[in-house]
């Protein structure tokens, strides 16, 4: 087998072994971490399959943004560190019956299917060899599928003022700027005070 | 004209009833009352026209009712004498009774109701005489008892009149059952109900057996029987007669009308009509003059220790109700019915007289507190005595004719008919007590001193200490009507200073006109009835085997036979005379000496008690079993409430599906794909 | 490009990875950030299906999807975490035996 096989293998194994990791461990920090761990390898295989600027993306993205929301978040709550409950191995026969089924099923699926002949996609983008990936993505998304780029787009907007809206707290004793009242201050209702250096206003 | 009478009743009915509220009171009496006076002018002409006159009988067909396989009933108006005589009869009791009405009801606020009643039950008893086969006749018998329930429960704000009308209802009902059993009896014999066919085809029934419950019994017994049973109900005999006191809850005027003069006898006329049918049952006819004896005799001696003015008349109305089918049971047809008409007049002025008394004494009904009224109610006085002295039979009044006539024919039909000999001893006792009662109403009512204050106002507290004494005086001493109750406020008086006035000229007239009937009835008219006029006066309505001799007979009884009644009356009276005139006082230390005889009188015999265990406590256990283990535990269990409590329960253990952990339904949406891939993987992807 | 790998291959660990993912939501009794990242893990799974899909056909439409799926991972991840923190403020715990506020 060659380089290629080989590095697919690895890759895969331990992409799996730490999505395993991720929703046994008992500390979520060590599921995020982990968590981590399978997005790097993931990011590998999408580099053997020739997807090379979605590889990168997903390094950033995943690893560097989402990631770390995650680690921000398990860090700020007061998350205990909940012992394995008795409840779990209830659902595990069970459970993992039907994931089990699911993934034989899944694969007998794959295994025994055929592309149809007419398929392969509706409208063909080839990989043209001569140009990278990155630009190659490029070439296509903000001419063809614009539309769908500027939705992600509003995706992402939308998501960041709920994020805001859900979180924010203002604090009463936190000072912030109200610019609206800072143009609205005439010079009558300010007082200049001389300071002296490191002395700070008295009083 | 027939079509008039029958039906202008009907028409003051619907104007009374359904615009009464709208043309108001006094047009709702007037319009009825004088509908009624017409009917009353037609029913007297046709009465001469057809039993002293030459008119023929005749049978307008209105129209078919309905048809049915071999049944076939027609809407049909029969007039022959005995219609005739009945036309009379229920035209002139019911127009007095409305004129009498409107004064007597003039305080209450719901007259047009009363008066749209009174035409109704007028409406209806017409109906029943004028029937021309058994299912009209039954539509009237079942007509005169609604009306009979109406008008007992006419103040329904008082439960003891919804529990009287409904307990009349129901006694008739028992009797009505046993007249539909006769009527279907007579269809299967005779293939009609028609009375012109059933008539022709008695004669041929005489032997014939009918199979019935693994018996051969004669059939014209058996159907006699059962339509007996109807007219015991109607007419309140023996066993069916719990009713007709407490039917005293209604207004005077309705028992005058309904209880003493037309609906209770309409069970005389009915056997009278069907004198073709009973001619060939001679058992039943037996059993008749049984029946009616018992009912004479028992109805007597309750009524000589009630102290309700009313019952007493009540109880005189079933006793002689007693003798009309005692002579109709030995053979004396026109018997039973001259003594229907002389008895009309007398019972019904009686009523109306006790009316008079009644409201002059502000709805006091209990007799121990009245007395000496004859300086304050004259009219009413002599209208009484008169009613008396007919009712008692004293010579030359209507009442000596008719019922004299009935002893002399109990006599006479001893010879044929076993019973009728217990008929004639017990007849001629029930003259003796007939006439104590009578005179005892009288005397405690119109002479002697006034034993207490008029007690329309204050009646409970009086009471309570003779209730503890003598069971059943709630109905009976508790007087007061509702209405007196309720109108009682403009009447701005004390009751101690109240003096009795007579009664208004609307109430005396029809007194006066009864009064002159119950004097003159009598001898006008023994002759056309049941003396030597009888066959051009009946005409055949009557129908009397070849073997029935009964009018003859009975004239050649001894003398010794035709003067005890005399006596008896005369005994009668002058021991009324010395316990309530000459030595007040006497009857309550004869009471007080025979506690047990006495009660027992006073209780009737104790009938209700012995009714209500026997059948009334037995039908509410049925009831109440059926309706609670029966009615609720099984058919609403396994029913509505079954189904209802079960969607419940199921709903309950499915909505532990919704537990509220996203994990939980996640897993569901699982199971879900696994199925589905799972189903098109073994299925195939069709 | 991939002549050493079938596509067969890269479906089955896609197929591993989301069914690891449903497993995660199914059995996890600790806290609700688990959940999270396990829809994380099967959107992942999608991805290189996406991916592995596009190698094969040679067509560049399938890693577009993937970006376009990637961006609305992040966002989706953004939110529910938002909604996680919020829910904590109001009752104090993530643990996933409390939250059954919609049990019926």
């Amino acid at each position: 087998m060659n380089l290629a096989a080989a590095f697919f293998y690895l890759f895969s194994a331990i992409m799996i072994a730490s999505a395993f990791i991720v929703i046994v461990a008992r500390n979520p920090v060590h599921s995020v971490l982990f968590l981590i761990v399978a997005f790097v390898n993931a990011a590998g295989l999408f580099m053997i399959a020739g997807a090379e600027f979605l590889a990168m993306i997903l390094i950033v993205v995943y690893v560097g943004a989402v990631a770390v929301l995650f680690l921000f978040v398990v860090m700020m709550l007061d998350v205990d560190f909940a012992e394995l409950k008795e409840g779990f191995l209830q659902y595990l026969p069970i459970g993992s019956l039907i994931g089990i089924g699911v993934l034989i099923e899944l694969v007998l699926i794959v295994g025994a299917w055929a592309v149809a002949p007419s398929s392969p996609g509706a409208s063909p983008v080839s990989i043209r060899p001569d140009i990278s990936n990155t630009a190659a993505l490029g070439q296509i998304i903000y001419t063809k599928y614009f539309y769908l780029f500027q939705a992600a787009g509003l995706v992402l907007l939308t998501a960041m003022i709920g994020a805001i809206v859900l979180t924010l707290q203002h604090k009463s004793d936190v000072k912030r700027q109200v610019v609206a009242d800072q143009n609205a201050r005439t010079p009558a209702e300010v007082t200049l005070r001389k300071v002296a250096s490191r002395a700070g206003l008295q009083g | 004209m027939i079509v008039a009478i029958v039906f202008l009743p009907l028409l003051g009915f619907i104007i009374a009833g359904c615009f009464g509220r709208f043309i108001g009171a006094r047009p709702s009496e007037v319009v009825t009352t004088s509908l009624l006076f017409v009917c009353l002018l037609f029913s007297w002409i046709i009465f001469a026209q057809v039993g002293f006159g030459t008119a023929e009988a005749s049978v307008p067909v209105l129209g078919n009712w309905f048809t049915s396989g071999a049944m076939k009933v027609d809407w049909a108006l029969r007039v022959d004498t005995l219609t005739a005589v009945m036309l009379v009869v229920v035209t002139t009791v019911s127009a007095l009774v409305h004129l009498y009405s409107i004064g007597y009801m003039h305080e209450d606020p719901s007259r047009p109701r009363f008066f749209a009643f009174l035409s109704l039950f007028t409406f209806a008893m017409l109906m029943l005489v004028t029937a021309d086969n058994l299912v009209q006749m039954f539509f009237g018998w079942e007509g005169v008892g609604l009306a009979s329930y109406l008008l007992i429960g006419f103040w329904y704000e008082k439960p003891s009149a919804n529990a009287a009308a409904i307990k009349a209802f129901v006694v008739n009902r028992v009797g009505d059952f046993g007249f539909a059993l006769g009527i279907f009896l007579v269809f299967v014999l005779t293939n009609s109900v028609a009375f012109e066919t059933i008539f022709a085809a008695a004669p041929g029934l005489a032997g014939k057996q009918i199979h019935f419950f693994g018996m051969n019994a004669d059939a014209m017994t058996v159907t006699c029987l059962l339509l007996f049973m109807g007219a015991m109900g109607k007419s309140a005999q023996f066993l069916l007669h719990t009713w007709l006191p407490d039917a005293m809850e209604g207004p005077t005027p309705v028992s005058a009308l309904i209880h003493a003069a037309t609906m209770v006898t309409a069970g005389v006329f009915m056997v009278a009509r069907l004198s073709p049918l009973f001619e060939q049952a001679p058992e039943a006819l037996a059993f008749v003059t049984f029946i009616g004896a018992t009912t004479a005799f028992f109805a007597a001696t309750v009524g000589l220790v009630q102290n309700d003015i009313k019952r007493v008349i009540a109880y005189s109305t079933c006793s002689q109700l007693g003798y009309m089918f005692v002579g109709i049971g030995v053979g004396g047809y026109s018997l039973g019915m001259f003594h229907l008409f002389t008895h009309a007049f007398f019972k019904g002025l009686l009523f109306l007289g006790a009316g008079s008394v009644i409201t002059a004494m502000h709805h006091e009904q209990d007799m121990r507190r009245m007395g000496g009224l004859r300086k304050d109610l004259p009219v009413t006085f002599w209208a009484m005595i008169i009613g008396t002295l007919a009712l008692t039979g004293f010579p030359y009044t209507a009442g000596n004719y008719s019922k004299d006539a009935i002893i002399e024919a109990a006599y006479a039909g001893g010879v044929h008919q076993s019973t009728a000999v217990y008929a004639y001893i017990l007849t001629t006792i029930a003259v003796a007590f007939t006439s104590f009662y009578s005179w005892r109403l009288i005397f405690m009512t119109f002479f002697g001193e006034r034993q207490l204050a008029p007690a329309g106002h204050d009646a409970p507290s009086a009471e309570t200490s003779d209730a503890a004494q003598l069971h059943d005086e709630g109905k009976s001493a508790r007087a007061t009507d509702p209405h007196s109750a309720a109108v009682h406020d403009d009447h701005a008086h004390e009751p101690q200073d109240h003096v009795p006035h007579e009664s208004p000229w609307v109430m005396l007239i029809p007194l006066i006109v009864l009064s002159i009937g119950a004097m003159f009835a009598g001898i006008i008219y023994a002759g056309p009835f049941i003396g030597h006029g009888f066959e051009e006066f009946w005409k055949g309505s009557l129908y009397q085997s070849a073997d029935n001799h009964i009018l003859h007979e009975m004239h050649d009884v001894p003398f010794l036979v035709r003067i005890l009644p005399l006596i008896m009356m005369a005994g009668g009276a002058l021991v009324a005379w010395y316990m309530y005139i000459s030595a007040p006082g006497t009857a309550d230390a004869l009471a007080r000496a025979n506690p047990l005889l006495y009660r027992f009188l006073l209780n009737k015999w104790y009938f209700d008690e012995l009714y209500d265990i026997i059948f009334v406590r037995p039908a509410f256990w049925i009831g109440r079993l059926l309706w609670r283990g029966g009615d609720e535990r099984v058919i609403d269990g396994f029913g509505p409430d079954g189904i209802a409590a079960r969607v419940i329960d199921v709903t309950n253990r499915v909505v532990r599906l919704q537990t509220g952990y996203v994990y939980h339904y996640a897993f569901a949406m699982l199971i879900g794909v696994a199925v589905i891939i799972t189903w098109y993987l073994v299925g195939g992807v069709r | 490009m991939n002549m050493a790998v079938s596509l067969t291959q890269y479906l089955v660990v896609a197929a591993i990875l989301f069914t690891i993912g449903v497993a995660g939501i199914i059995l996890n009794r600790k806290n609700i950030i688990i959940i999270l990242m396990s829809v994380e893990l099967i959107l992942l799974s999608v991805n290189i299906n996406f991916v592995a899909f596009s190698a094969f056909h040679s067509d560049l439409t399938g890693q577009v999807f993937a970006l376009f799926v990637l961006t609305v991972a992040a966002a989706e991840a953004a939110i529910g975490l938002a909604i996680l923190v919020a829910y904590y403020r109001n009752r104090g715990s993530i643990a996933v035996e409390d939250i059954n506020a919609m049990k019926g």
